[in-house]
């Protein structure tokens, strides 16, 4: 069937929406690492380089009311997912303003009343909650939600990605596992990770739906994440979708990468998905690079901004702290062990 | 009319169910079957849909619970075993334990370990777990040694915001029996004076303040007068109850039947020992079970773990330090 120009028009604004996304998850992701080389954060900085059409396609397809577990590298779902920069920000520099309170930081922050879930670093674990979260929709009667787990390529050796999924296929949930498959993790190659040809294979033993595709191009990613979504929301069950990528940083910022092969720099999956999603933009004549460049330093303004106010807040305060890791009052122990 | 310990477990579980629709019930087996033990027999049929069986995948099913939880549910996790809770292990300390703290949003789940020792469970079918939960901050770890207890602290189990490591002993599913229910309970975090005496202290919990309760009255026949504390949660840990009573006595053996390596008996006698160090006549003394795995045999098995015997030797010694 012919597109009809309506179509066509909203798919070139879905395009920008997450073109914008993508910079500005870039753009955030460049900050972050700038203020770990001068000492500005505690911990380590982890960033999404080379991930962000992928991410963005998550995030920009779920709803009010979705559940969504990102991992470190989703800077660009997260944003597109609702997070404000402010509480990006807050969490790599601990403010006490943050949702997580300088109680955990950088990539750890979620907030789960609103249904971003905060991961923790047991890649794989989140996979079940989100199928908690799921099935108390199912309890509570909640129909059309979905929830996306990401997850790496290393995550998938795990007993929880297996567990996780095997459930999910079980009680046939609305699960989409986002696998970004960059070939490291950390810097192990996928070659010591997984024997079988594709992740995506793993679908089918499991009883799921299964989608692979190159995860640096974002016309393939918002399509085939966005009808990924759409048949779990349709209640087909649970999705495996494996991004093929490159991961173009180190693990974290602490981490020079000199591990990787240069090779895969050369081939498909090792390109830039920001830069070819510019390149679609200035073909197909949807942008060109002046309005690109206001874009960015829009971004970077923002940015800017949003760090000088954070700046301003208090970390948390060590002497007022209440050092208690139960909500249950009368079942805390005195203080004075 | 009278019930036993496991029936007061199925009882309170089917209050539960009855009384918050937000509570469902996730374990192996735990539907049709009604549970290896039996501790959620017929409850799949009297709340259908409510009482799920789970894949052998202790990860996930904690996994879930904790996404239930999150999402205003409040699930309870049947383990099958104690020691079956250590492929879980992961999502209980690292997310469940953690995400209150973190977060501000509580994660209320349950979490039921059949524990302790039976004749003939051998090494993976009867551990004690309580002491490695309790280390981790975010966890309420309840160890009820009676029949009303088991009842009303499941139900505050179910009823709190945090998450709940409640260890039911296996030994007393069926062993003990009271007459009726409880309507009111003593709270969770307090210790109990299970029998006064005036002349040593032993502080024990869940199956093992039975053991003690028989060497007490054994001792009483020689003129001994034994106090025994029942701790009934192990997390928190009453060391007000402990302390006063060693002010009384004097003398503490502190009695577990989970392994000695830094247990919860280890945690009673330095508390004792740092706050509480002038009220002893003699040094505090514990008994646990031996340094190794379960063993199979029941006779290994028996002198495994502390018996009325070991106790009352205990005991007898402690008293003429």
């Amino acid at each position: 069937m012919a597109q009809t120009i309506g179509e066509v028009s909203s798919f070139r604004d879905t395009y920008l929406k997450a073109y914008r996304g993508m910079l500005l998850a870039r753009v955030l992701d460049d900050k972050f690492a700038s203020l770990y080389r001068t000492g500005k954060i505690a911990g380590g900085v982890f960033l999404g380089r080379g991930q962000e059409a992928f991410s963005v396609a998550a995030g920009l397809n779920l709803r009010q009311g979705d559940i969504f577990a990102p991992l470190i590298r989703d800077a660009a779902g997260r944003l597109a997912f609702g997070e404000t920069i402010f509480d990006a920000i807050r969490t790599y520099l601990g403010s006490a303003a943050g949702p997580m309170r300088g109680r955990d930081g950088n990539v750890h922050r979620g907030n789960p009343r609103a249904g971003y879930l905060p991961m923790v670093s047991h890649l794989g674990a989140m996979v079940s909650v989100v199928n908690g979260a799921l099935l108390a929709h199912r309890f509570k009667k909640i129909k059309g939600t979905v929830g996306v787990a990401c997850l790496g390529d290393g995550a998938t050796s795990t007993g929880a990605f297996h567990e996780g999924l095997n459930q999910a296929a079980i009680e046939k949930l609305p699960l989409v596992l986002m696998v970004a498959n960059n070939q490291y993790a950390y810097s192990t190659p996928t070659s010591r990770q997984f024997a079988c040809e594709d992740l995506v294979d793993r679908a089918v033993g499991y009883g799921v739906q299964g989608h692979s595709f190159d995860g640096n191009d974002l016309t393939a990613c918002l399509k085939i994440v966005g009808e990924a979504i759409e048949s779990a929301r349709r209640g087909n069950g649970p999705q495996l979708i494996v991004g093929r990528l490159l991961r173009l940083c180190g693990h974290g910022e602490h981490d020079d990468s000199n591990y990787i092969d240069p090779l895969l720099r050369t081939v498909g999956y090792g390109r830039d998905c920001l830069k070819l999603a510019e390149e679609h933009l200035l073909k197909e004549d949807w942008a060109d690079q002046t309005l690109l460049d206001a874009w960015r330093n829009e971004c970077v303004h923002e940015i800017e901004e949003a760090l000088a106010t954070v700046r301003r807040e208090a970390g948390p305060d060590p002497y007022s702290e209440d050092w208690s890791a139960l909500s249950s009052r009368h079942l805390i122990e005195g203080q004075n062990q | 009319m009278s019930i036993t310990y496991l029936e007061a477990i199925r009882a309170a579980q089917a209050k539960a169910l009855a009384d918050d629709p937000r509570v469902f019930i996730y374990g192996q087996d735990v539907g049709a079957f009604g549970g290896a033990f039996k501790a959620t027999k017929n409850l799949a049929r009297e709340y259908p849909g409510r009482v799920l069986d789970s894949p052998i995948s202790e990860d996930a099913m904690v996994g879930a619970a904790i996404g239930a939880a999150i999402g205003g549910m409040r699930p309870i996790v049947e383990m099958q075993y104690a020691d079956f809770s250590l492929p879980g292990f992961n999502q209980i300390v690292n997310n469940a334990a953690a995400f209150y703290w973190r977060t501000n949003v509580p994660c209320p789940i349950t979490i039921r370990l059949p524990s302790g020792g039976i004749a003939g469970g051998g090494p993976y079918h009867s551990q004690s777990l309580e002491a490695i939960y309790a280390h981790y901050p975010g966890l309420v770890v309840m160890t009820p040694a009676t029949v009303e207890d088991a009842y009303s602290m499941l139900l505050e189990a179910v009823a709190i915001d945090d998450p709940v490591i409640f260890c039911e002993h296996k030994h007393l599913y069926n062993h003990l029996k009271a007459e009726h229910l409880p309507t009111e309970a003593m709270p969770t975090g307090k210790a109990r004076i299970a029998r006064p005496g005036r002349d040593m202290t032993i502080v024990a919990y869940s199956a093992m303040v039975h053991d003690a309760l028989a060497v007490a009255e054994e001792l009483a026949t020689e003129g001994m007068e034994v106090e025994v504390v029942d701790l009934r949660s192990v997390k928190p840990l009453d060391t007000d109850t402990v302390m006063a009573s060693v002010a009384r006595t004097g003398r503490l053996l502190c009695v577990g039947e989970a392994w000695p390596w830094g247990g919860v008996t280890a945690e009673v006698i330095a508390r004792v020992a740092t706050e509480g160090f002038g009220l002893l006549d003699a040094p505090p003394q514990r008994l646990n079970a031996k340094d190794t795995p379960v063993p199979y045999h029941p006779s290994l098995w028996a002198v495994h773990r502390p018996t009325t015997q070991s106790i009352a030797i205990a005991a007898r010694n402690l008293i003429r330090l």
